[in-house]
């Protein structure tokens, strides 16, 4: 073994040839590599995208959920409030037509019974002068008394 | 380049690239370099080194890999080492359809080693033996697969995994029929049951020899085309030697030059092409054996 020119052309050949890989080979295998890394990149990018948007997701559920039982709160609140008044007005329509009918019941009543002593006035006036008439028939003429009567059966 | 004085001739140097560095013992029992001829307790010390060196190597970088691997953004090396895990995953899962755990892990570490062994061809013939040669060592072939002990080495442990599988899946009947019984099957060719240990041998003879050309197509396919390679390599290196001499010479340098750096781009898919041939085909021979008939 010794050594000669082949060393010198072998090596320059190998100079050659690694920047012949240099410029050919490693690009593409790096190129491969990169591309890898950002998809990795961008998978766990999207996954963790995704993660979190997942729990606005929650966030906003408990907000809707939250905000919809306190309206049905409110909703069955104001039912209920609804349901006394409706209760409270009908009572008081109801006591104010039972008054009604009362006052009117009273006022016919009122009415009866005035018309019921009228009747008997006229009645007791009609019996006073045929009483009166039948007493003293003889002596009083009945239309000079007349006046008198009528102020009698009037105080009656 | 002459002859004379120290001097090589070309088939001296040719000679001498394709001299293994050995050791064994010889007769009188001691331990000598060099003159093993024809003595099969041979060590080519420096297949075995340099195998196992590149061996240590990935073993040490693809576990430094693993133990720093992130399941975020992979750093570069991360990302080539999954590159090519996902490659030889896909080819395991296209080509294999049974259940082992081991073909995958097989077939990474060929792709890997095959691969790192055959791209030692690229490195010019003469600087390592030359390094060689200033430490005292007098041969030095730093290619392990140019070395048939090396490639029969490995083809012959697929081949007794192939074997154990195969009596392992389909029991020692199973393949036992799988020798005997096919391709002709007595049964459909109707004959008497008189001559069906004719048909059997035929077969048996058949089936053996498929499965024993297996072994030898795998490491010699690889084992030749390395061989050739360097080869090349080392024809090439010759028109380097009279670089300094005339007109001649500055040109058949130069032409040295330009072929050597084509030869080694063609390499670039040699050496890829035959680690993945490799892979691939021990795939194939190991899904065959899991295969029922």
């Amino acid at each position: 073994m010794d050594f000669n020119a082949t060393l010198f052309g072998q090596s320059i050949a190998m100079i050659v040839f690694v920047w012949f890989c240099m410029k050919f080979v490693w690009p593409v295998l790096m190129g491969m590599i990169e591309e890898r890394q950002t998809q990795i990149a961008d998978g766990l990018a999207a996954a963790e995208k995704g993660a979190r948007s997942l729990e606005l997701a929650d966030v906003e559920k408990a907000r809707v959920l939250g905000a919809a039982r306190g309206q049905a709160r409110e909703i069955i609140d104001q039912a209920n409030t609804r349901a006394h008044g409706i209760v409270d007005e009908a009572r008081t329509s109801a006591d104010q037509e039972r008054e009604r009918i009362l006052a009117a019941a009273q006022a016919e009543v009122g009415q009866e019974v005035n018309r019921a002593r009228e009747e008997l006035r006229g009645q007791v006036a009609a019996i006073a002068m045929a009483g009166a008439e039948k007493i003293i028939s003889r002596e009083i003429n009945v239309t000079t008394h007349q006046a008198l009567l009528d102020k009698l059966a009037a105080e009656i | 380049m002459s002859s004379t004085g120290t001097e090589k001739t070309s088939a001296e140097y040719i000679q001498h690239h394709l001299q293994n560095l050995q050791v064994c013992q010889n007769d009188a029992g001691d331990w000598v370099w060099n003159h093993c001829a024809g003595n099969f307790w041979t060590i080519n010390v420096d297949s075995m080194v340099f195998s196992v060196v590149i061996a240590l190597f990935l073993g040490w970088l693809f576990s430094r890999v693993a133990k720093h691997a992130t399941t975020g953004k992979p750093g570069k090396l991360q990302a080539f080492v999954e590159i090519i895990l996902e490659f030889v995953n896909g080819s395991v899962n296209d080509t294999f359809h049974g259940k082992n755990k081991l073909i995958a892990p097989l077939a990474l570490t060929i792709v890997v080693w095959v691969f790192m062994m055959n791209l030692m061809d690229l490195i010019p013939v003469d600087w390592l033996p030359g390094v060689a040669h200033l430490a005292g060592v007098e041969y030095l072939k730093v290619v392990p697969t140019t070395d048939p002990n090396i490639t029969f080495a490995m083809s012959l442990s697929i081949f007794v995994l192939i074997i154990f599988y195969s009596l392992k899946v389909k029991g020692i009947g199973g393949f036992a029929s799988e020798l005997t019984m096919q391709p002709l099957s007595p049964k459909d060719l109707g004959v008497p049951k008189l001559l069906w240990p004719v048909v059997m041998t035929f077969n048996l003879v058949l089936e053996t020899v498929a499965m024993l050309a297996k072994p030898l197509s795998l490491s010699l396919r690889l084992f030749g085309n390395m061989y050739a390679g360097e080869l090349m390599f080392i024809l090439i290196a010759l028109l380097f030697g009279s670089i300094f001499s005339g007109i001649a010479g500055a040109f058949m340098g130069v032409g040295g030059v330009i072929l050597h750096v084509v030869w080694a781009i063609f390499h670039i898919l040699i050496v890829t092409l035959q680690a993945y041939i490799f892979m691939i085909l021990t795939i194939v021979y190991l899904s065959q054996a899991h295969e029922h008939h």
